[in-house]
This record gives structure tokens, C-alpha cells and sequence, in this order.
């Protein structure tokens, strides 16, 4: 195989997507779908170990663009199968900008996946951030575009933490590998790393970009972007900061921070949004944990939830595709007209829900038992009651309030068929790995002695779920949709970001303008009115006394004011007084 | 109806609704019952008794719709809270089959 053997697959998908603005067509639309197969399956056959590496220079360590072990692996299979169902339900695309950007977008994540050292991870970190800003501008719409200038500003906020923190790593000798860093050693420069990690992550107070830019992408764009920024955090966690308690309870709160806000949420596809931030939540608990069960629990998690994730993006963007609609408040009755979308979105549904026999089922509860065998007594309570919150806000409330609720007469059309196609693989993905379970197992990092189809298992989760339920039908009366947003961590940025901008324009153009009115307006006037009516207004004030003594009256007075300020303005004055002002100055000099 | 095709409007009769709700009464009740016949393995304290999975799934979810209908109260906004406009014209990649 010769070269092939150290290329690092992100370079395949940048080829690929350099060749797809000269195709055209299905012919275009059918490369994009047969690229990351092909890139599956030269990830498969990548040989374990360190592929390629460089120096760069002496004393900065070996760049390493491709380091392959089973995590990366793990990674790199659901990142490239993901693509391939997201590009075929992409099928219908007529533009070629949005998916090249994709392609960019996806192999740039590959890029971070097998990053063996800082330098890589970061330059991949950042054309994620680039490719992704096109990937929602691609829906060309005044939302996008205010929601993509956002995104972009945090995730270069993000990725300036991110350089600051290899920057300072670096400087204290501690090299480019970007291997696990330990949490007793934790200083700033891994902090930063760290934050920077979060904010893709979107943890809480840095979450907003997700639940604001996602939803605003165009169909095919929400569904692509909802798999690979957040779970590339989770997998630079993994991989980075396994072990670091804080993030179990970074991990905690966002599991519900993601159910609470999806449960006030009217918008299909940001509720769907809101539980990205759950489920990542679970992931980001286990890197925290960072014991191999929960390592391993992590990723099992992070392949099924990008499967059954994209596949309630598929059946949200089948909705939207189909009616133009994504508010709860405008859907309801598609039940009658897109029966296939309905059943694909509720295995996703079920499958993110962990129902029996779904891949939730076989990899979330992996999580769940790590808390449980290390004993970590809260975190486990809130990750059963989030298990039972995404049943609420994603298994019942998504499904419920699009397809069943209040029939609006709505009777778009079923669901292309290359969509339905691509639902239907992630469906059936979605109960194979929650049925064969050893095959899922098989590619996690560490080997896992978990065995989730127990019949105390079944029944207790069925419990927890029969039960939620319940609660979802009778509180109904108070999960009534509204035509509302709520407030997230962004409104500090776009309220706070207008009120920066009009304090600004008040107090800068303020000074400007009281500057302007004194200088302009008044000094520089007044200079030209002294030297203009300066001399004729001395020449009065000295001439007034001589007048009254000579015993001229006002108005003859004022008749030789005049003449005086005549005088002045044309400069015709008689010799003689020149003169004799002349003589007067001179005798002024010489006695002073 | 002139619609010679009938629709399948199954989930909006009320009769369907009741049989739903007797479903989901009757699958309660089974997966609490279900806990007499097995024998769990609790690894706190507090998971021991019995039924407390669905006290965790009834309680919380409860609290969870509570405390977001409270919260909701404070950070609910109208739709065009940032006034933005809404589109008029549906974007390229959207079907709009009703348009």
C-alpha cells in the first residue's frame, strides 16, 4: 500500500471536497455519499499503532498526524458512517457549497480524531470551526447569517483558550503530545486546554452556540453539524482528561441544563438541540469518572447517540423539508400524511430514550453502571433522573407535539425516498446495536465486563421510562407549547453585545460631538471673531471715553463706531492713524 | 367526505384516546409488578426499596416539568425577543410542499 498506509484520513475528505464543486448532479451527490465510505473503510484497515510522525523542530517534539488506536477508531468508523447516511439523505441538495463545506467540516474532525500532538489537533480545531461557520451560512437566510457571525466569534473565543493553553504547555517544556494530562498536575496552561475543549463541548454558560446556530442551519446542514463538534470534545476529553472530577460535574449539570430547556423549548429542531447538550452531558460525566469502563461507556455512547441523534434530525428535516415549519406551535397531525418519518423519528426516539432492545439502551446504561462501581452516589441520582428527563423532553415531547397533538391541516407529502432510505439504515442501526450488543462492544478502547440485558435491568428501566411517561400525559396541561424562545448564556452576547455598542455610540460619539461643539463650533469661532472684529472692538473701547470728553453725542457716536469697524474690515484707514498707532506701539515697546 | 381515499385519523378519536390511556395505566402497573418476580442488586443505600425506579421516574419528572414551567416564567421571551425577521421567503433546500 506503500503511502497509503500513513495517510492521515482527514486528507482523503479535503481531496474530496476539493472535487466535488467540479461535479455536477447526481453524479456530485453520489461522490459525496461514496467518499466516506471509502474513508470507513481505510480507517478500517489502519493498522493499530503510530502511523506518522515528524519533526518539526529540535525541541518542539514530533508532529504526529496520524496516531491510530482503538478510541480514534471507534471515532473515525461513526464519524465516516454518519456521513455517508447524512450525505444520502442529503440527496436532494441541488448546491454544491454546503456539502463541500461539509466534507471540509467532517475530515477536519477526523483531523482532531487522529491527531497525535497539539499542533495538528489545533489547526484541524480551527478548520472545524471555519468549515462548520459555512456549513450553517450555506441556508442563506438574515437568521443564519447573524447566527453564524455568532458562532464563529465564540468558537474563535474558544479556539484562542485552546492556542494560549498548548502555547503555555509548550513554553514550560511539557512538549506537543497530546496525550492524557494527569489532574494532580493541573495548572493553567491544561485548564486552558481544558476550557477550550468545553466550549465545543458546550458545557454550561458556553453552550448557547449550539442551541442558537444549529437550528438555523438548513435541513441537511443541522443534522451534519449535530454529530461532530460536540462529540470531537468528547473525544479530546476522553483521550485529554479522563480522570478530571470537575468535568463529572460539568457532565451533571448539563444533562439537565439540556432537559429543562428542551421541556420550555417550542422549536422542533432546537428541543433536539437541547438535548445534544443532555446527552453529551453523560459523556463528559464518564471523562470525568475516567475509569476504562466509563471510557469505554463514553464512546459506546457517543457512536449509538450520533446514530439515533442524526436520525431525529433526519425525521425533524423530513418535517421541515416537507411543511416549512419547525415550531411545535405551527405542527401537529403529520401522523395522517408522513407515517414512515413518524415511525423512523420514534425509534430515535426510543433508541436516545435507552428503551430495551435500542442502542441507548446497551451504551448510555454503561455510563450509569461506571457511577455505579465507583460508588459516586450524586452522580448516579442525576443521571438516572436524566434518564428519565430524555425520555420526556426527546422520546415523548419531539414525536408528541410534531406528528400526534392538534391536527392544523397540515397534509404535506411522505418524505422523499432518499431520505426515508437514510432513516431507515440509522433505524435499523439503532436496534442492531441495541440487540447485538457484542459487536458494538467489540471496537470500544477498553474491554467492558457489562451485561446490560439483565431482567432487573430490563424491569427497573422499564419503571423509570412507564413512569415518565405517565408524568408526560398528565402534566400536559402545563407542557402546552407557546410561541416563545427562553433566554440562554447568548443573551449576554447579543443584549449585552447591542447595549456595549449604543453605551459606546452614547459616550465615544458624545465626547466627539461636545468636542466638536467647543473646538469647531466654539473656539476656533471665537479666534475668527477676535481677529476679525478684535482691532475695530479696541479701537471703539479706546476712542469711547475720548468721544464722551470731546463731548460727541450717542448718535454720532454710533456713527463713528461704524466707520471705525468699516475702516476695520476693509483695512482703509487714514495714514495718519496708522501712524500714529504705529508711533503708539513703539512707545509701548521702548518704555516696557 | 369527497376524499375517496380515507384518511387514517385513528389517534383522533377520543376512543382511541382512552384506549391509550388505559395502555399506559396497564404498562405501569405491569413493570411494578414485574419487580416482585426479581431480585435487584442495589449498590447505594438508597436504591433499595421497592419501586424505586419509578418513584425516581415519577418524582422526577415531576420536578423537572415544574421547575422548568417556574423558570419559564423568568426566562420566557416572545418569538422576535432579538428582532430578527422572520422569513418570509422559505430558503432553497426546503421542499415546501404547502407553499
Amino acid at each position: 500500500m506503500g503511502i497509503f498506509d500513513n495517510l492521515p484520513p482527514a486528507v482523503l475528505l479535503f481531496v474530496g471536497a476539493c472535487i466535488v464543486p467540479l461535479l455536477k448532479g447526481k453524479v456530485r451527490n453520489t461522490f459525496l455519499i461514496l467518499v466516506p465510505v471509502a474513508v470507513f473503510f481505510y480507517i478500517m484497515k489502519l493498522p493499530i499503532g503510530d502511523g506518522l510522525s515528524f519533526s518539526f523542530l529540535p525541541s518542539f517534539g514530533e508532529i504526529e498526524p496520524l496516531r491510530v488506536d482503538k478510541l480514534s477508531k471507534a471515532f473515525g468508523y461513526i464519524f465516516t458512517i454518519n456521513a455517508a447516511v447524512a450525505m444520502l439523505f442529503a440527496f436532494y441538495v441541488k448546491k454544491a457549497f454546503q456539502n463541500t463545506w461539509a466534507l471540509v467540516y467532517i475530515g477536519s474532525a477526523l483531523g482532531v480524531i487522529f491527531a497525535g500532538d497539539l499542533i495538528t489537533l489545533y489547526i484541524n480545531w480551527e478548520i472545524m470551526a471555519v468549515s462548520s461557520t459555512f456549513v450553517i451560512l450555506a441556508r442563506d437566510t438574515e437568521k443564519a447569517k447573524g447566527a453564524a457571525f455568532r458562532y464563529v466569534l465564540v468558537h474563535i473565543f474558544g479556539g484562542l483558550l485552546l492556542l494560549a493553553g498548548i502555547v503555555m504547555n509548550i513554553s514550560a517544556g511539557n512538549g506537543i503530545a497530546f496525550d492524557g494530562f494527569a489532574y494532580a498536575d493541573a495548572n493553567i496552561a491544561t485548564t486552558l486546554i481544558l476550557l477550550g475543549f468545553l466550549v465545543n463541548a458546550a458545557a454550561p454558560g458556553v453552550s448557547a452556540w449550539l442551541s442558537d446556530s444549529y437550528p438555523e442551519a438548513s435541513v441537511t446542514g443541522g443534522l451534519i453539524l449535530s454529530a461532530y463538534t460536540t462529540k470531537t470534545a468528547v473525544y479530546v476529553l476522553l483521550r485529554g482528561f479522563s480522570g478530571w472530577e470537575p468535568l463529572i460535574w460539568v457532565g451533571c449539570a448539563m444533562t439537565v441544563f439540556g432537559i429543562i430547556y428542551a421541556l420550555l423549548e417550542n422549536d422542533m429542531r432546537r428541543i433536539l438541540a437541547y438535548s445534544i447538550i443532555n446527552q453529551v452531558g453523560f459523556m463528559v460525566c464518564a471523562a470525568g469518572i475516567g475509569t476504562q469502563m466509563a471510557i469505554s461507556g463514553a464512546t459506546a455512547h457517543a457512536f449509538c447517540h450520533i446514530i439515533y441523534k442524526s436520525l431525529l434530525w433526519m425525521s425533524a428535516g423530513a418535517v421541515l423539508y416537507r411543511t416549512g415549519k419547525s415550531k411545535c406551535t405551527e405542527l401537529g397531525g403529520l401522523y395522517k400524511t408522513m407515517p414512515l418519518t413518524l415511525i423512523f423519528g420514534t425509534i430515535g426516539a426510543l433508541a436516545i430514550s435507552a428503551v430495551p432492545f435500542t442502542s441507548g439502551f446497551t451504551s448510555k446504561t454503561i455510563i450509569i453502571a461506571a457511577t455505579e462501581h465507583e460508588h459516586l452516589l450524586w452522580p448516579w441520582l442525576i443521571l438516572e433522573l436524566a434518564s428519565a428527563g430524555v425520555f420526556l423532553h426527546a422520546g415523548i415531547k419531539f414525536p408528541y407535539f410534531v406528528f400526534f397533538n392538534v391536527d392544523r391541516g397540515l397534509r404535506p407529502k411522505e418524505a422523499p425516498k432518499t431520505m426515508l432510505v437514510a432513516m431507515g439504515i440509522l433505524a435499523f442501526l439503532c436496534i442492531y446495536m441495541g440487540v447485538r450488543t457484542e459487536e458494538l462492544y467489540s471496537i470500544l478502547p477498553y474491554a467492558v465486563d457489562y451485561e446490560a440485558y439483565t431482567v432487573p435491568h430490563i424491569v427497573t428501566q422499564s419503571q423509570l421510562l412507564m413512569l415518565s411517561a405517565l408524568v408526560f400525559f398528565l402534566f400536559l396541561p402545563m407542557l402546552k407549547r407557546t410561541a416563545t424562545i427562553s433566554l440562554d448564556t447568548d443573551w449576554f452576547y447579543r443584549k449585552g453585545g447591542k447595549l456595549f455598542y449604543k453605551l459606546m455610540d452614547s459616550s465615544l460619539n458624545g465626547i466627539n460631538a461636545a468636542v466638536h461643539k467647543s473646538f469647531i463650533g466654539g473656539m476656533v469661532a471665537s479666534i475668527i471673531r477676535m481677529a476679525s472684529e478684535g482691532p475695530a472692538k479696541i479701537l471703539i473701547l479706546v476712542m469711547t471715553p475720548y468721544w464722551a470728553v470731546k463731548g460727541i453725542d450717542a448718535s454720532q457716536q454710533k456713527e463713528l463706531r461704524n466707520e471705525i469697524r468699516t475702516s476695520v474690515e476693509t483695512g482703509a484707514f487714514p495714514i495718519g492713524i496708522t501712524a500714529w498707532l504705529s508711533v503708539l506701539v513703539l512707545a509701548i515697546l521702548f518704555f516696557f | 367526505m369527497s376524499n375517496p381515499k380515507k384518511e387514517f385519523d385513528w389517534f383522533d378519536h377520543p376512543s382511541s384516546r382512552r384506549l391509550l390511556w388505559w395502555l399506559l395505566w396497564i404498562l405501569c402497573g405491569l413493570s411494578i409488578i414485574a419487580e416482585f418476580f426479581i431480585h435487584r442488586h442495589p449498590h447505594f443505600s438508597i436504591d433499595g426499596f421497592f419501586g424505586f425506579y419509578a418513584v425516581i421516574g415519577f418524582v422526577g419528572c415531576a420536578i423537572m416539568i415544574l421547575a422548568a414551567k417556574g423558570l419559564g416564567i423568568w426566562l420566557k421571551r416572545k418569538d422576535n425577543y432579538y428582532g430578527e425577521p422572520e422569513e418570509t421567503q422559505l430558503p432553497e433546500d426546503i421542499d415546501g410542499d404547502l407553499r
